[in-house]
């Protein structure tokens, strides 16, 4: 019980992180359907950006401002990983518009997202 | 120092940037005047970029350091340019110059969304790979790498219906790479709690024991596996380079999957240091697969009769050479690889602009139905040969050099398996090369339609015969100046651990 209360402190976070991450390669490898093979990738780029949260977090510290109690850096939170993950926001925003604008234009020219009805129409 | 060559660093990247934004704008006032922005933007990164090199080699291969709005490292961005990565932004910026040249035909014809899109997508693609390899900040790096494959998944979905569905599988693949690569900046980041490459580089030292590292290694070697198609990555990149805007294909298949490679050598020579045994054993899971694509990617090529798809396994196989010169992990190795990098971006372009001529002028791309093609465009025909030499690795073409390195650089490091697999795949890429060769020299004429009749003498508009006489004897001047390239360039910027 200790070894699992240790583990859970210290790693519990990562590896429910971990697990959401591969869940989202598992799904973008295993659905037949492209539109499901997106939201996926969403799963998984949302992992990575819970990944940069989570060691971000810090017991007992506050928000990057400026108090007037203390200056001492231990008690404040790292706000850089959060502003790097806005970025990350940003870009998979931008690859899910593309991939959305790509997928419309694979259901107009095949009429259909399932995965082997498009290889099928594909390879005619 | 002027102005200019002091802000010279930033300009490569920021030109083609401005201009690509607003290229839709002047586009919609103007059909052409976008397209002109953007080929004149580049043009001037091009000049940039020379004048970088040029105070670098001056410099005596000492880094020029540019500061982003004056902020220092490691807390602010920096761009770090060394005589390798200056090198290589030349022959970005070139390739890219050329390359914007011979698309011109192609959207000749379109309406303005068309052409103003096309050299939005083409300029930001230039943008991404120059700043992928000019920066110093590996989240800026990954920034730019997006800002690559998003321009890049668009040139390739322009391509036509079939396109479509390549570059969406290329989507899916390659945010699985950039994701894995966010991941493993992640932990480097937690480790040493900076992002700057130099400073990463010092920090991480005493750490480099810890499984952290490990797992941050195997995610990058990953992740830019994938987005440089080594061999068991490499699912996206055949579909992708056939189907891809004909225009663009030169640039696709030339420089998209070279960045990737620069960056993996930047962080495994720069930053991890290849005399540690965790990254040795890295490079020995490179090397295993930069052998395997090799043999593959050559026997895979050898059944194809589709010229660009013959074309884009050849390049499966190209890259694993550079995969083996990473993973030699000397200095032989080293410049083999970067070797390889430039000499394979110039012979790769040379080859689909060839094609893309041929698809233009004749909408055939299957080897069998292009006998004799000689006597139609003999200009093309001496470029594609030039160009399948140098692949074969004759000298004096520039192949010839950086396959000399790389047996080197295996002779060095004692790892002599690398040789054998040298020659094999060189033999198989001279089977796969003279059967086209054949076909157009030797085969009786066959008969092609003229899709577009031509209007020179040399059988394709000029704009496409520049670009491929530049790239063309491009791959004979590599070839007569390799020694120069090595000495005066590359061997001023060797990484830390080669020079003590």
């Amino acid at each position: 019980m200790e070894v699992l209360n240790e583990f859970l402190k210290t790693r519990g976070i990562y590896t429910l992180v971990m697990i959401l991450f591969f869940l989202g390669v598992f799904g973008m490898v295993l659905s037949k359907n492209y539109m499901k093979k997106l939201m996926a990738m969403n799963v998984m780029q949302v992992a990575v950006i819970f990944f940069y949260l989570c060691f971000a977090q810090k017991d007992g510290a506050m928000i990057p401002i400026q108090n007037g109690v203390t200056t001492n850096p231990d008690m404040y939170i790292n706000p850089l990983p959060h502003g790097l993950m806005l970025t990350a926001i940003v870009v998979s925003l931008g690859t899910t518009g593309v991939a959305l604008a790509l997928l419309m234009r694979i259901k107009e020219i095949y009429g259909s997202v399932e995965e082997t009805e498009v290889l099928r129409r594909a390879s005619k | 120092m002027s102005i200019f060559a002091h802000h010279a660093p930033v300009f490569i990247v920021l030109l083609p940037m401005t201009a690509s934004l607003l290229c839709m704008l002047f586009s919609r006032m103007s059909r052409n005047l976008g397209c002109y922005i953007v080929m004149a933007s580049i043009v001037g990164a091009f000049a940039s970029a020379v004048s970088v090199l040029q105070q670098v080699v001056a410099q005596g291969g000492k880094a020029i350091h540019y500061y982003m709005g004056g902020w220092q490292p490691p807390i602010g961005i920096e761009f770090v340019l060394d005589p390798l990565n200056s090198c290589l932004a030349v022959l970005v910026t070139f390739l890219s110059m050329v390359i914007s040249l011979y698309a011109r035909p192609f959207v000749k014809d379109e309406d303005w969304l068309h052409v103003g899109g096309y050299y939005t997508l083409f300029g930001l693609l230039t943008v991404g790979l120059c700043g992928m390899i000019i920066t110093g900040d590996v989240f800026n790096l990954y920034v730019y790498l997006e800002i690559m494959s998003l321009s890049g998944y668009g040139l390739i979905a322009l391509g036509g219906r079939k396109s479509m569905l390549a570059a969406f599988r290329y989507l899916l693949m390659g945010t699985i790479g950039a994701s894995l690569y966010l991941l493993g900046v992640g932990y480097m980041y937690a480790i040493t709690g900076t992002l700057n490459m130099a400073d990463m580089a010092q920090r991480v030292a005493p750490f480099m024991n810890s499984p952290l590292v490990a797992m941050a290694i195997a995610c990058f070697i990953i992740g830019f596996g994938i987005k440089m198609a080594l061999f068991p990555l490499h699912g996206w990149q055949p579909d992708a380079y056939t189907f891809s805007h004909p225009a663009a294909a030169p640039f696709i298949a030339g420089l998209m999957s070279k960045a990737p490679a620069y960056a993996l050598i930047r962080f495994m020579y720069y930053i991890f240091k290849v005399d540690n045994p965790v990254v040795h054993s890295a490079l020995n899971v490179i090397g295993i697969l930069g052998i395997a694509g090799m043999l593959i990617g050559s026997f895979m090529a050898l059944a194809q009769y589709d010229l660009r798809r013959m074309l884009a396994y050849s390049s499966v196989a190209q890259i694993g050479y550079i995969a083996i010169g990473i993973a030699m992990g000397n200095v032989y190795g080293f410049i083999g690889a970067v070797l390889h990098i430039i000499n394979h971006a110039f012979m790769k372009s040379a080859l689909f602009l060839v094609t893309g001529g041929i698809c233009y002028r004749f909408g055939e791309v299957n080897i069998y139905r292009l006998g004799g093609l000689n006597r139609k465009m003999m200009f093309s025909s001496v470029t594609i040969t030039l160009a399948s030499l140098s692949m074969i690795g004759l000298p004096p073409t520039a192949g010839f050099f950086s396959k000399w390195y790389l047996m080197l650089g295996s002779y060095t490091a004692h790892e002599y398996i690398y040789i054998p697999v040298l020659v094999i795949s060189s033999l198989l890429n001279a089977i796969y090369f003279f059967r086209i060769i054949e076909q157009m020299f030797v085969q009786r004429e066959a008969s092609l339609t003229e899709v577009k009749p031509p209007t020179t003498f040399l059988g394709l508009p000029w704009e496409m015969v520049v670009p491929i006489a530049c790239v063309g004897i491009g791959v004979l001047v590599l070839g007569f100046c390799s020694a120069d390239i090595v000495v005066n360039i590359l061997k001023l910027g060797l990484p830390e651990v080669f020079v003590k």
